[in-house]
């Protein structure tokens, strides 16, 4: 696959005087420029409200807005375009199905199977489902490669079992979970299936009617859109039997001051004005990544995975966290000379752009036994050469901390 | 990478290495945990306070060199205070942290080390948590300080 830099803007720009190597995809993905012009246009020439107008300009937004559920459902393979749901990102996402279904469907001692390795946005969600209905949130143990251990989470599940929500990859170890078969697996007691695609959106193709599972989420900023908006994909006979999670404008058929009957989905989902350039913008992001074959994208972005870990492995000091079966472009360490801020505060200034902390997911760093961790996270625009300054970086920060 | 060398003085990565005050105190009769919820970074503080004077302090838990350090430089200074003098001193630290004038150099002394962290605004929380977790000690009962 030949270099794509140059189709990303701000990839040129220098940092503390640096060449830029940004290797902070796990956190957000940067745009193309056929996405920024998008954008651009829309403001210029396109903006008005959605749905509602009759002027020429909001005919317009709405069809550009709209057109997007059909790219969606096309790149993650729905059966319909109704359902495909905006939102405001992944983390919406899980709070409206944590909500909806928590009014619907989740009652007294049934059980919400998650892992360990999971973000935050996917775990407060179902705690706060559980305190409302007095479930019990139930945690798949990872082995010490990180992986899951699928045999524990085979015994977990049972008729008890309501929800069960996974993240497609760690967005700390890099790790792919093996959805299909926990998906199966979960299906055989009935289970609703929900799958956190936020880390793999723009790396692993998805298809979510082979999947079977029941929805699937992901934001657009970490496949090269704009931040603030997302995806929520639900199996259309569930969207019709659930609650709405936000009301008001938008989301109704009609409204007296005695009742209101909601839209059909996905508007049911869909209260009050919307991120309408962001859903287009991501509707160019997602154009722009299909001119690549999957073939192209996978192999290129496995080479440059298997550089990154191979180089790092090579920096004595250093220890990579989690060794998964199966990995995407993440690679979290932690060096023994240098705390995790140290390491990205000295690499910032060799311009190389990671992110240290405990990435949103404090159960999984206390599981490690880490207060944190340094991440390095790739994407289609990276190179060698991104890895290799950052390789000099780290060697610049064991000098400083000898 | 003359911001970096300010930011990493030497004495900054000593404190760091070999932290003074480092473990818990006995005989406290204070204590308290200090977190910076956005990083992670933990401290615990503890303080043997005798009618209005600090005797001793001490602190444990993890963090990057710049909070380790500015904790361990915290407890060296604090030690053998009064009270008023400690929040005297915490907020002349404060000043220095976020870059502003007009702060007593010569009384910073060698806290002075820590005045690199103001070129960098996300690392000031770092810099912060230990003198905030003191402030919160000698002037309220909570038995936590944050830094947001």
């Amino acid at each position: 696959m030949k270099s794509i830099k140059k189709d990303f803007p701000i990839l040129s720009k220098k940092v503390n005087g640096k060449r830029l190597s940004y290797l902070d995809n796990a956190a957000s993905t940067q745009k193309p420029k056929a996405v920024i012009d998008a954008l651009s246009h829309y403001e210029m020439n396109l903006h008005a409200n959605v749905h509602r107008g009759i002027h020429r300009l909001s005919q317009e937004a709405t069809y550009e807005y709209e057109k997007v559920r059909e790219k969606i459902k096309n790149y993650i393979h729905a059966e319909q375009v109704d359902e495909i749901i905006y939102t405001k990102g992944t983390t919406e996402s899980i709070n409206l199905l944590a909500t909806s279904l928590a009014k619907l469907y989740i009652h007294k001692n049934d059980e919400i199977v998650i892992s360990t390795a999971e973000h935050h946005a996917n775990i407060v969600p179902w705690q706060q489902a559980c305190q409302i209905t007095g479930a019990k949130l139930v945690v798949c143990p990872i082995d010490q490669n990180g992986d899951i251990e699928l045999d524990a989470f085979n015994s977990l599940l049972s008729p008890r079992t309501k929800i069960v929500s996974i993240s497609h990859i760690s967005n700390v170890l890099g790790s792919i979970n093996p959805i299909e078969t926990m998906i199966k697996n979960a299906k055989k007691y009935g289970a609703i299936t929900i799958i956190d695609a936020a880390q793999s959106i723009a790396h692993l193709p998805i298809d979510v009617t082979q999947l079977g599972c029941d929805f699937l989420t992901f934001s657009a900023h970490k496949i090269h859109g704009p931040t603030g908006t997302g995806i929520l994909y639900g199996k259309y006979a569930h969207l019709t039997a659930m609650p709405p999670f936000m009301t008001g404008g938008d989301m109704i058929k009609t409204v007296s001051f005695e009742k209101t009957t909601f839209n059909s989905p996905p508007y049911k989902f869909e209260a009050g004005t919307p991120n309408i350039s962001g859903v287009i913008g991501l509707g160019y992001a997602i154009d722009y990544l299909s001119q690549f074959s999957w073939d192209e994208k996978l192999n290129y972005e496995n080479s440059l995975t298997k550089y990154l870990i191979e180089s790092l492995s090579t920096i004595h000091g250093l220890r990579i966290i989690g060794n998964p079966s199966k990995r995407s472009a993440i690679a979290s360490f932690v060096l023994d000379a240098a705390h995790p801020h140290d390491i990205a505060t000295i690499l910032d200034e060799h311009g190389v752009a990671i992110r240290a902390g405990h990435h949103c997911a404090m159960p999984l760093m206390e599981h490690l036994k880490l207060p944190a961790t340094a991440r390095a996270s790739l994407s289609l625009y990276n190179d060698k050469e991104d890895i290799d300054q950052l390789c000099n970086a780290i060697e610049d920060t064991k000098r400083i901390f000898q | 990478m003359s911001n970096l060398i300010e930011l990493y003085r030497d004495l900054i990565l000593d404190h760091n290495k070999n932290p003074r005050n480092f473990g818990e105190l006995q005989n406290a009769t204070k204590s308290i945990e200090g977190v910076n919820p956005l990083c992670g970074d933990k401290l615990k503080l503890f303080l043997l306070l005798e009618n209005d004077l600090i005797k001793d302090i001490s602190f444990i838990g993890t963090g990057c060199a710049i909070s380790v350090a500015s904790a361990s430089m915290m407890t060296e200074n604090a030690k053998g205070l009064d009270v008023n003098q400690c929040l005297e001193l915490y907020a002349m630290v404060h000043s220095m942290l976020i870059g502003k004038d007009e702060i007593d150099v010569e009384r910073l002394g060698k806290i002075m080390a820590l005045s690199g962290v103001k070129a960098y605004p996300s690392r000031v929380k770092c810099a912060s948590l230990s003198w905030h977790a003191l402030k919160q000690a000698l002037s309220t009962n909570q038995l936590t300080a944050s830094t947001e």
